[in-house]
């Protein structure tokens, strides 16, 4: 199994009852919460925790964009990418992902990429994502055109990163005369492209096809879920007239792994809730703008967050549902084999810092990972 | 007098058309929330005028071509449906998006138009003057916002609509975003040709629109060319609504004036 050890890099120092008393910690929290002292500090420990991952021994390091929100300091992950590539010698550096459907022209994004791609000597997974709901309150991109202009994209930054230059591309949301990507990416033909996802189903049906069979991560799900879009990739596979491979099916989850569940459950229990409650506290008008799912998919997850009721996650909650692992590593493991019998998923995205989890703790739960739990999922 | 629902096409598109009375025709073009009953704002105009309400490519019961993509796609389909229903020296009503929509036709082409009532209007920006983001909005808020009169919005907030009505709601809000989200409720083309607008126009503001600030109505009547307003007191962005017999009483007055 391949083990990516992966940060949000959330704003820890955020005063969460100050922050209740706003619609969400994204788009509308008063950025005068924001202490770029404490920041700068923040920015400090989470690049050093990605970096210690490497010695750890995992297989890759991942960041992600989110824009205008307490929940992720990382509105540009290629800068920290950059940084990681300096500090690191052999981990692949993930970024999952750069949201295609913000920008005004994709070029950018391959450009910038290719660059990572060149300075890490190959070290780059590409992540592609169209940003969540959020995110397009705070660029303004219409969320109606949000998949046109992903695919759109895509498109593009694949030719731009394996077809010779200059050549002219003609799309209906960017038009532009000379495509001609000076670097070149290192990899060939490209860095490998991840599709971190909340499972929709034509997200599935896109990322499987044959010419791309793109790996699919699920993020933030029950283990139910999980297996649910795990399965459908599968499916959706098999109709196309192949047999998904491990290597394609990711679960991004976060993992606390103590001496005992009850000492787990007693460090990181509340983090693991600040993380739900209060950085990914968002209205169904911000997780879902008009357009950025079909019809029906809003229409489903309407009757979805109807029947899940409203109210707070709890770390009880969580773990039972298999949202969260934390426990021992007995615990933790078995959550993950369990899920590996089910769908045979074979990229684990482990989050290892999540909410307001401290340093000293995150150090702690990333050692004994590492020594309990990882030895036992090397292949 | 019940209003007669019927579907017209014009270019391979179903339209809904709900329409009443006699006389000269006066052509209603609808907000962000569609069409959602037969006024009595519709129903008193309707015993002088014929009036005609049609609901837009993309909102209600009518098509939604992937080909109407703007604002200024639907303000041409406009031109076209005007033409294929022979309509001549129409009187436009139009509200919010309808009163952009309304807009963006008689720039294009005001020909078989001879008056124009704009009810709040989207469709220009006043710089430093944020419009209210009903895309934000909670669905309580966003009803509330659209009344200075709550007893308004506690009546609509106390119906239980069906899935068919749900259907249409998400829909309309689909289109709206489509047409409106970015730049958001204006196009920055349109103001410097509002001077093209050479016909007399009422511009009619609530005094207390929440989603479009009266500082826009300074701008509409400094921009068109024949424009008079009136600023209604006690009233939201829905003025025919809230505030339907002072409104009516300004528009008929301002249709007989603007009737030769």
């Amino acid at each position: 199994m391949k083990l990516v050890s992966f940060h949000l890099m959330p704003y820890r120092p955020l005063d969460l009852a100050e922050a209740a008393k706003h619609r969400s910690p994204w788009v509308v929290l008063p950025n005068r919460l924001y202490d770029p002292v404490l920041g700068a500090k923040e920015y400090e420990r989470h690049i050093d925790a990605l970096v210690y991952a490497e010695e750890l021994g995992f297989d890759a390091i991942g960041v992600n964009e989110h824009h205008q929100t307490a929940y992720g300091l990382m509105p540009a992950p290629n800068l920290i990418a950059s940084a990681l590539i300096q500090r690191t010698k052999r981990v692949k550096i993930a970024i999952l992902g750069r949201a295609l459907p913000l920008v005004n022209n994709p070029i950018y994004i391959a450009e910038e990429f290719a660059m990572l791609d060149n300075l890490s000597k190959g070290r780059i997974i590409a992540g592609f994502v169209r940003g969540i709901g959020s995110e397009y309150h705070s660029s303004g991109t219409n969320p109606y055109f949000s998949h046109e202009r992903f695919h759109e994209a895509h498109d593009l930054i694949i030719r731009a990163w394996t077809e010779p230059g200059p050549f002219a591309f003609d799309g209906d949301h960017f038009s532009l005369q000379y495509v001609n990507l000076w670097p070149r990416p290192y990899q060939t033909p490209h860095p490998p492209v991840w599709i971190p996802s909340q499972g929709s189903s034509e997200t599935v049906a896109w990322a499987s096809h044959p010419a791309r069979k793109y790996p699919f991560l699920v993020t933030f799900s029950s283990a139910d879920l999980v297996a649910r879009y795990h399965n459908t990739y599968r499916n959706q596979a098999r109709e196309y007239g192949y047999e998904a491979a491990a290597d394609q099916l990711g679960w991004a989850c976060p993992i606390y792994v103590a001496e005992s569940d009850e000492r787990a459950r007693a460090e990181a229990g509340h983090a693991v809730e600040t993380l739900f409650n209060d950085f990914l506290r968002q209205t169904f008008e911000m997780l879902m703008p008009p357009g950025y799912t079909s019809m029906n998919s809003m229409k489903n997850f309407v009757a979805m967050r109807r029947g899940l009721g409203g109210g707070k996650a709890t770390a009880e909650g969580l773990i039972d549902s298999g949202t969260a692992l934390i426990g021992s590593p007995k615990t933790v493991l078995a959550g993950i084999e369990r899920m590996r019998e089910k769908t045979g998923f074979g990229i684990l995205v482990a989050l290892l810092q999540f909410g307001i989890l401290s340093d000293e703790l995150t150090r702690r739960n990333m050692d004994m990972f590492a020594a309990e739990v990882m030895p036992h999922l090397r292949d | 007098m019940p209003a007669q629902l019927t579907e017209i096409r014009v270019r391979e598109v179903k339209v809904r058309l709900h329409r009443a009375g006699r006389g000269p025709t006066v052509l209603f073009l609808h907000g962000a929330g569609g069409v959602p009953q037969w006024l009595p704002f519709f129903e008193a105009l309707a015993e002088r005028y014929e009036v005609l309400v049609p609901e837009h490519p993309g909102f209600g019961l009518s098509d939604d071509p992937p080909w109407i993509s703007s604002m200024p796609d639907l303000a041409m389909f406009y031109l076209d449906l005007v033409e294929e229903l022979w309509l001549e020296r129409v009187h436009l009503i139009g509200n919010s998006l309808g009163g952009w929509l309304a807009a963006e036709i008689l720039v294009r082409d005001r020909a078989r138009f001879r008056s124009l009532v704009q009810l709040a209007p989207a469709g220009i920006r006043v710089k430093g003057v944020p419009c209210g983001d009903n895309f934000i909005w909670g669905p309580e808020e966003a009803v509330r916002n659209l009344y200075h009169d709550q007893s308004f919005a506690d009546r609509i907030l106390a119906l239980t609509p069906d899935d068919a009505q749900m259907d249409v709601m998400l829909k309309n809000r689909f289109t709206v975003a489509k047409l409106g989200w970015q730049p958001r409720w204006f196009n920055p083309d349109l103001e410097k040709w509002l001077h093209r607008i050479k016909v007399p126009a009422l511009i009619v503001w609530g005094d207390d629109d929440k989603i479009m600030p009266p500082a826009y109505a300074a701008l509409w009547t400094a921009r068109l060319p024949d424009a008079r307003l009136v600023i209604v007191e006690g009233c939201g962005h829905l003025p025919h609504v809230e505030q339907a017999p002072v409104v009516l009483s300004h528009v008929h007055a301002f249709l007989e004036g603007a009737a030769p």
